[in-house]
């Protein structure tokens, strides 16, 4: 076990303005390995959805099998979780957004989930462009299974068995960005300035939003020859930019020098500040942003921050043209075609 | 030609066509049995068709029977032969004394000679070259021509077709005249050139009351939409797509905000079969009624979600429009091979609500009850239909609807409801002594009611457990639910007269099966009859075998899958049961079956044969 929490909550603790406590947003105890990357992924979730005051219950987590999947116990406890199959939360997910549009959708997978068997299912979630904010926490290996690499394993990469990985490794943000993704962003769970403000993106942004967080594994990828492990995540981090979230309503206090940052807008007003460095490019193009994660990688450095934001796309109700109200929520009134209109209808079959 | 023993028979024979796959065949064929249908006579059509899109071989048969015999029936009366590549073995395969009908713009090979049949040429390219100039018309008219001279060679109300193409081109009027032309060339042909030649004849009759002709897939995406349906997820496989082509028809006709134009439905065509009921169970689990369709392979591929759903207790209903397997076997060939497959899908110990409609009318029926079924029982439900009910048109009673019918929506606490709640809830607490526990949907209370759905074991509160005693309890309590789902389903329809032989079947096999039960009645065979319509099998199933010493079990698959089903799930003797089983993959007949019963009981000297 990572930790071991304290029942006790000071009575004062801080509320945000919809009156919930951090506490709100917390699980169940973590049964994952001490050290764990994903458990800092799980409090930056639980801390991002105090901040951004959305209502626990209003969430519905979503995740498939494996490490990372068991997470969903681990943060908004309010919230109803499901740990579905093997690869397929992407279409569990899509069942459930498509039943009621309503709720916020998040939904956990990790590289063997998502990369592996759940390939031709992460494929399609993005082309749906579903609103949804997709993490994978990607530590390059099996961990449940005791440490296999995985398809996000660098070539050469090894693991604690020691045998470089001989076969091409998936760039998950790349796959995102060309399957029509709306916002692809790169994280690492060692990062938490970083990926706090990614997730409130994500949170705020319309359509499928992706977040790959590279996650070590402690126990069976952490070492020197690996590249996911800590050591070498944090030496070759390159980031698009610092980042920060500021929500609508909210005024402007960040200071930056002119010239060295841009804010971009998402659909409520809210903005993202991103501090430009070298990598300034237009966030909005795909050709850009592919490029410079390609440079990135040619450099053996590892791109993080967020790479590409789309706020024009239409997610999947807007595509297929569903009623505001949510499917869940029509009555047989609103459905049935009841027997008046039977006569006709058996008429066209005589 | 004359023959001595031409087939002469009013309002009962078979007629086969024999047509090129894509060449506009199937529409005229229709047309032809929609026409014996409205002449007021009893009228089945099986449309034998290809996995193919263009060229290859394909039949239509239609039987006509005044006594209504819906099933398929051996033997071809007369042949309706445009097509070179079968046409030898159209040949080959008439009945003795039938009546051949083929294109005669060319001259049938020398090697054709037979005399016990009657030869009916009508030049059907040449009248076409003759009246039409754009080849895609002189293709499609040919086929209008056949069905007008079959007008005149069965002694056919002519109006009827009329009627008929008056009402289907209603929409695009400047069609009605020309059809009517081509329907008009081929009658008068035959009576110039074949006056009385023909001894079949349909007659008006008026036998068919208010009854409909309807495909079992249109009636079942039409239930979807009455039984409140809101997510479909699917991918395509024949024999089940136009389950979900006639959901969505009627999901645009009736579900379509008036003042919005947005749709009160949602429809994903998923990545595979995998994804489809992925969607279904999503969606159900977040309070929205879902369905999907599929085949055998679908099924296959969907076990471990239905695993899933049945331990972590999630609706989903599915339509399994079975086809012949195993792997991708005859796809466009009827089968009822499935019932192992989706009665015990998925790994570990698994079962499933089955339905078993017959007719279109239960298609309709049994989606309506299968989605209150399985949120009531909050487990999957599959509808097992077939290619034969399915994709061919059956004659059936009107669809009916009663605007009472509530749905039911199983044990759900909403808000009020976990307000209500004194004691504690739990997910998979069984707290009425049925094994249904209540469930809540995401987003219904902030404080209560929220839960971690996952197929690993699990404490009544949901909570994730590897204690053996509680996984145990568990899997224990789900056969009490089982047992609820016994008393819930739809019964066998039963008739018993004390004989001491018994048959069973269920789905299509049905109309073979009653039409069969006649044959041998004629021949002093008495037999009790038991249409099994679900699984669980409920006590009046086990009671049945039990009062038989003999029990014929009808089916269309190899293995006797439904018998093995009966001897596995009740307390009866194994030795008791025979299979009648056809696997061609055409539809099973009433020849044959009574045939086999014959058979069996002739060859079997401990068998009681009643009289």
């Amino acid at each position: 076990m990572s930790y071991l929490r304290s029942n006790f909550r000071h009575p004062d603790a801080k509320v945000n303005d919809i009156g919930f406590t951090k506490r709100d947003y917390e699980g169940a105890l973590s049964t994952l390995c001490a050290g764990c990357g994903h458990d800092s992924i799980s409090a930056a979730i639980v801390d991002s959805y105090f901040e951004m005051n959305i209502e626990p219950h209003k969430v519905a987590k979503i995740s498939g099998i494996g490490c990372s999947s068991k997470t969903p116990t681990y943060f908004l406890g309010k919230a109803h979780g499901f740990n579905s199959v093997h690869g397929r939360m992407p279409s569990v997910a899509t069942g459930a957004n498509m039943a009621n549009r309503d709720l916020q959708y998040i939904g956990i997978s990790g590289d063997g989930d998502t990369a592996s068997i759940g390939m031709g299912q992460f494929a399609h979630i993005v082309r749906r462009n579903l609103n949804i904010i997709y993490i994978v926490m990607n530590n390059g290996c099996y961990g449940l299974t005791k440490g296999q690499d995985s398809a996000t394993s660098d070539i050469g990469s090894a693991s604690k068995k020691g045998v470089p990985n001989q076969f091409a490794s998936i760039d998950l943000c790349q796959m995102a960005l060309q399957l029509g993704a709306g916002y692809v962003a790169r994280s690492f769970s060692g990062d938490k300035k970083q990926l706090g403000p990614l997730i409130k993106g994500a949170i705020e942004h319309k359509g499928f939003a992706f977040i790959d967080v590279i996650s070590p594994c402690v126990t069976f990828n952490n070492t020197p020859s690996s590249t996911k492990g800590y050591e070498y995540v944090r030496d070759h981090l390159d980031a698009t930019g610092t980042i920060d979230f500021v929500p609508h309503r909210q005024e402007l206090t960040i200071k930056q020098p002119e010239g060295t940052s841009k804010e971009v807008e998402l659909h409520d007003g809210s903005k993202l500040i991103l501090q430009k460095n070298r990598h300034d490019y237009n966030l909005a193009s795909k050709r850009e942003a592919m490029n410079v994660i390609e440079t990135v990688k040619e450099e053996q450095q590892i791109l993080t921050g967020l790479i590409y934001l789309n706020e024009e796309s239409q997610d999947a109700h807007a595509k297929i043209n569903s009623v505001e109200n949510p499917l869940n929520s029509l009555s047989k009134d609103d459905l049935c075609p009841g027997s008046s209109v039977l006569d006709a209808l058996n008429e066209g079959f005589r | 030609m004359t023959n001595l023993n031409n087939i002469k028979a009013t309002n009962d024979f078979v007629i086969r066509f024999a047509n090129i796959n894509g060449s506009g065949s199937a529409s005229a064929n229709n047309l032809f049995a929609k026409s014996v249908f409205r002449l007021g006579i009893p009228v089945s059509a099986k449309n034998i068709f290809p996995s193919n899109i263009q060229g290859l071989p394909t039949w239509f048969e239609v039987r006509v029977s005044e006594k209504g015999y819906l099933g398929r029936r051996e033997g071809y009366d007369f042949i309706v032969a445009t097509n070179g590549q079968t046409l030898v073995r159209d040949y080959n395969e008439l009945s003795a004394g039938g009546y051949f009908f083929y294109d005669s713009s060319r001259l049938l090979p020398e090697t054709l000679k037979r005399n016990d049949i009657t030869e009916i040429g009508i030049p059907l390219t040449d009248i076409c070259n003759k009246h039409y100039s754009d080849p895609r018309l002189r293709q499609i008219f040919k086929n209008i021509i056949y069905v007008g001279a079959l007008a005149y060679l069965f002694d056919m109300d002519f109006t009827v077709f009329e009627d008929s193409i008056k009402s289907q081109f209603a929409k695009k009027a400047k069609l009605i005249e020309p059809n009517i032309k081509a329907l008009k060339l081929g009658y008068d042909y035959a009576q110039e050139h074949y006056t009385d030649d023909c001894q079949l004849n349909i007659h008006r009759r008026d036998l068919v009351g208010d009854k409909i002709m309807m495909e079992g897939n249109t009636a079942t995406g039409l239930g979807a939409v009455y039984a409140g349906v809101t997510v479909a997820g699917w991918y395509p496989i024949t024999p089940s797509t136009s389950v979900i082509e006639a959901f969505e028809m009627y999901c645009r006709k009736f579900r379509v905000d008036e003042e919005t134009g947005k749709n009160k439905f949602a429809i994903v065509q998923a990545e595979d079969e995998l994804a489809a009921i992925g969607i279904v169970i999503g969606a159900a689990w977040n309070g929205a009624r879902s369905f999907t369709a599929t085949s055998g392979p679908g099924v296959s591929l969907m076990s471990e979600f239905l695993g899933l759903a049945y331990f972590a207790e999630i609706p989903a209903f599915l339509v399994d429009i079975q086809r012949s397997g195993p792997s991708t076997g005859m796809p466009t060939r009827t089968q009822q091979s499935d019932i192992f497959a989706a009665a015990y899908a998925s790994h570990g110990d698994t079962k499933h609500v089955l339905l078993f409609p017959s007719n279109p009318k239960e298609c309709f029926e049994m989606t309506v009850q299968g989605l209150d079924l399985t949120e009531r029982l909050q487990t999957p439900v599959i509808m097992m239909s077939d290619l034969d009910l399915g994709m061919n048109v059956h004659l059936s009673d009107p669809i009916d609807w009663d605007d009472s019918h509530a749905y039911d929506r199983g044990k759900v606490l909403d808000y009020d409801g976990l307000e209500a709640k004194k004691e504690r809830w739990g997910r998979y607490l069984d707290v009425d002594g049925d094994g249904i526990p209540y469930r809540t949907i995401p987003g219904a209370h902030p404080k209560k009611g929220a839960f971690f759905t996952r197929g690993s074991s699990h404490d009544e509160y949901a909570v994730y457990t590897e204690d053996g005693k509680v996984y145990a309890e568990g899997m224990q309590r789900l056969l009490v639910k089982w047992d609820t789902a016994k008393s819930i389903v739809p019964q066998a329809s039963i008739k018993n007269n004390n004989k001491d032989i018994g048959i069973v079947y269920y789905g299509t096999s049905s109309y073979a099966a009653k039409e069969a039960d006649d044959i041998l009645k004629q021949q002093n065979i008495e037999l009790d009859k038991m249409r099994i319509k679900a699984f669980p099998f409920g006590k009046e199933v086990e009671d049945f075998v039990n009062s038989h010493s003999t029990v014929f079990v009808i089916e269309q698959n190899r293995d006797a899958q439904m018998k093995s089903l009966l001897v596995n799930e009740l307390q009866v003797d194994p030795n008791n049961f025979i299979g009648i089983l056809n696997i061609d993959g055409m539809p099973i007949t009433a020849q044959f079956i009574a045939d086999e019963i014959r058979h069996n009981l002739g060859n079997n000297e401990t068998l009681k044969v009643v009289k």
